[in-house]
């Protein structure tokens, strides 16, 4: 079962690639704010209400 | 303090993927709902007039397709479209690609359309697309890729919501999945051999096909639920901290629970044992998403009582959350023994493709049109019709298939005092579920009258309302390294967004790493046969195979007996993985619709009898729900591929001698005409037959696992 050598290989630097990957965002402090991102993807919509829409663009 | 920048949201691409979903979701449901009556009325087959190109076993991919990756894949990309663009506060990266990327999946999908029916396929469940098609898939995810990455790193908003981590994982996963999966040698415009066999193939088939449903159909649509359920609801999600830890949790165990697709097979216990392990453990992170998914609406349940986006989207969730616990309950080996092969299996997916998929696109869509078209949904009380039929479709459909599914494994299991099987003659096991299947139909027809309803709501809400093609927005810059963006730094800003930079290596890597291994393992296994006496198929055998792969027989025939006595009792001994190792690719299959065709050969039944079986399967089993295949009783056999068959076969490894497919040909005609005269010697005298495909067909019949009784012959 040579297949599963290949297999779990794959496998396991998909996950190094992830690890890697959650030590950068954890490192740069994407996880130091649990709460406000939460929160603040709630507002978006006022802001784009509040600006006047040139919506000349339509194509 | 950066300045202010002022921007616009691409809303055109997203209304585009929207409607193809929904578009498609009615033709692959419709699909769905033809085999559904199929199983019930066979005559819907329409193959006994001599069409072939409608039957069960080849519009049975289709419907999986057009659900997974035309549903499902239009839906996922238009909630990523949609909230990636908001999530980054910045447009897609580049409207060209957005549009390369959505016209080029349409042609992905109506490719299968076409080739699906003519039986264009590999067989390999949910990548049955031929190679051509496999290698356009791939162009579409780099597109795909580019785009999503390009929006990331000229995002101005510095926080990856959790939602674009599922986005991201989504992709690197998929990518690496469909390559891996797509490794075949080519031998005609849409013919190719898999570059694994037997065991081999179905441990990668089901490492890919697992993780398609992990990350085609849960992740992306986690990261859908995590920005539209706290939108639609107007309340942050229940724990971000949660959705954080889960995120990693998921991602982590999910790659390693393929094997569970194949308990009680070849493939050695310890590999089952470890998916069964990782499975079982899947159901915390799982869990984590579900209950945060729902605590989201905590205090806001007054709301879901009025708001059919927040109805949709608790079935949705709840329907995930069952779907998950079941999951881990089905990878424990002794309830597999049951459900395995079953339509428990069935009821399964359809709980995780009709309410978790589909009920949380139907929410997403009626939140979206309204606001992208600038009014209210055009008739409520609609949308909540489209709810209840949905619902009561998805129990209609859920509980008759679950209890078909008991049904089945406890009439395949049962045994007389005697100690021999109550139910001996297959069919018994299936004409007492036609009753069920009539009702799932009904349960199928039911949810498709909901999913019309809503589209025609939403054309009409499209119909009153003015469309916003771009969105205007603003939000300060986002200040990194060089604080101003200029599109001469855009290299060096590429380099500064270091996550890309690593995920673009860590692929990369995966990918060499990949090829390096696979190539010269593929080609040393496949040469060492491990019994003596499995020798590789015969060139009319092979093209018998091909038929059987193109006819999609898999679909509800297995071949592959588990080392239970009620199996061996009926079909015989037990598969070992030795004798598998010229099936490219494995023909093992995932449900028994009909029985399992392992130890079919032999001449356990004539030749004459698998004549009339096909022309009429009813003649020899009367009751029978199998299609007729009338057809291969008329089709000429085509073996004009069959020395780029044997040459491809070669080079993987089937140790056909040097020159054989020059004598390929010949030596499947005079086979064929062998099966040609002893169908005359029992009987059936039609001129010409040793030139139609039925004896091929036969043929290969006839020799299924059939090698490890030469054995058994020579020992005594």
């Amino acid at each position: 079962m040579k297949i599963m050598l290949l297999l779990i290989l794959l496998s396991l630097m998909l996950a190094a690639g992830f690890l890697l990957v959650y030590l950068w965002a954890a490192k740069n402090g994407q996880f130091d704010d649990d709460y406000t991102p939460a929160v603040r993807i709630l507002f978006e919509e006022q802001q784009a209400e509040i600006t006047p829409n040139p919506s000349k663009e339509e194509a | 303090m950066s300045r202010i920048e002022q921007f616009q949201y691409d809303n055109k691409i997203v209304r585009a993927f929207g409607m193809a979903s929904f578009i498609w979701s009615l033709v692959g449901m419709l699909v769905g709902l033809i085999l559904a009556f199929d199983l019930i009325f066979p005559q819907l087959n329409l193959s006994e007039s001599g069409i072939p190109y409608f039957t069960f076993g080849r519009l049975r991919p289709l419907h999986t397709n057009a659900v997974i990756f035309a549903f499902v894949g239009n839906g996922i990309f238009m909630g990523i479209y949609y909230s990636l663009q908001r999530l980054l506060k910045t447009r897609m990266f580049s409207d060209k690609l957005s549009w390369i990327h959505f016209w080029s999946w349409q042609v992905v999908i109506l490719l299968a359309a076409y080739t699906l029916p003519m039986g264009f396929t590999t067989s390999s469940e949910y990548a049955e697309l031929p190679w051509p098609v496999d290698l356009l898939i791939t162009l579409v995810w780099v597109v795909f890729g580019i785009n999503m990455f390009g929006t990331i790193i000229k995002r101005r908003e510095s926080h990856i919501y959790v939602a674009i981590w599922f986005y991201i994982a989504t992709w690197v996963t998929v990518a690496v999945l469909h390559i891996v999966r797509s490794f075949e040698l080519p031998y005609s415009l849409f013919g190719s051999y898999t570059l694994f066999s037997g065991v081999q193939d179905a441990l990668v088939q089901w490492w890919y096909g697992h993780n398609a449903v992990a990350f085609f159909l849960t992740t992306p649509y986690l990261g859908i639920m995590y920005y539209f359920m706290p939108k639609a609801a107007n309340r942050p999600v229940y724990s971000y901290k949660l959705s954080i830890i889960h995120f990693w949790a998921l991602i982590f165990i999910y790659i390693w629970a393929g094997p569970h697709h194949l308990l009680y097979s070849s493939l050695p216990d310890w590999v089952q044992s470890l998916g069964t392990v990782f499975s079982i453990m899947l159901i915390a992170p799982s869990w984590g998403g579900m209950l945060n998914g729902l605590l989201t609406l905590r205090g806001a349940w007054d709301r879901v009582r009025q708001d059919p986006v927040l109805k949709f989207m608790v079935v949705a969730v709840s329907a995930y959350g069952m779907a998950t616990f079941e999951g881990p309950m089905l990878s424990v080996k002794s309830i597999n023994a049951i459900s395995h092969f079953t339509d428990w299996t069935i009821a399964h997916v359809h709980v995780g493709a009709l309410g978790w998929n589909g009920f949380l696109t139907f929410g997403v869509l009626y939140w979206l049109w309204p606001r992208m078209y600038r009014t209210s949904l055009y008739s409520v009380k609609m949308a909540n019709i489209h709810f209840w039929l949905g619902s009561l479709g998805i129990a209609f459909y859920a509980i008759p298939m679950y209890w078909a599914g008991w049904t089945q494994a406890m009439m395949w299991k049962e045994f007389t005092p005697e100690g021999t099987l109550v139910w001996g003659n297959f069919l018994d096991t299936v004409t007492q579920l036609i009753p069920l299947y009539a009702i799932r139909a009904l349960g199928g027809t039911l949810f498709f009258v909901g999913t019309v309803v809503g589209v025609y709501n939403l054309f009409k809400t499209a119909a009153q309302g003015n469309f916003l093609a771009n969105e205007a927005a603003e939000a300060p810059a986002r200040e990194i390294g060089p604080a101003t963006f200029t599109k001469g730094e855009y290299w060096h800003r590429w380099i500064e967004g270091r996550p890309m930079q690593m995920l673009l290596w860590s692929t990369l890597l995966i990918s060499v790493g990949g090829i390096v291994q696979i190539i010269p393992m593929a080609f040393m296994e496949s040469q060492v046969p491990k019994i003596a006496s499995v020798k590789p198929y015969t060139p009319l055998e092979l093209t018998g195979r091909d038929l059987y792969i193109r006819e999609g027989c898999v679909g509800c025939h297995s071949q592959q007996v588990r080392p239970f006595r009620s199996e061996t009792e009926r079909y015989g001994e037990y598969s070992k993985s030795g004798e598998y190792i010229y099936d490219r690719p494995f023909l093992w299959g995932s449900k028994r619709t009909g029985p399992d065709l392992w130890r079919e050969g032999g001449n356990k039944r004539t030749d004459s009898w698998h004549y009339n079986h096909m022309l009429d399967p009813t003649s020899t089993s009367p009751g029978s729900i199998m299609p007729s295949y009338a057809a291969l009783l008329e089709t000429d056999l085509d073996l004009s591929e069959l020395p780029a068959k044997i040459g491809a076969l070669r080079t993987l490894g089937t140790p056909y001698p040097e020159g054989f497919e020059n004598e390929a040909i010949a030596n499947a005609q005079a086979q064929a005409r062998e099966v040609a005269k002893r169908l005359a010697e029992q009987d059936i005298k039609d001129q010409g037959i040793e030139n139609k495909e039925i004896v091929a067909l036969i043929a290969y019949l006839q020799r299924l696992g059939t090698d490890i009784k030469v054995e058994a012959a020579a020992k005594k």
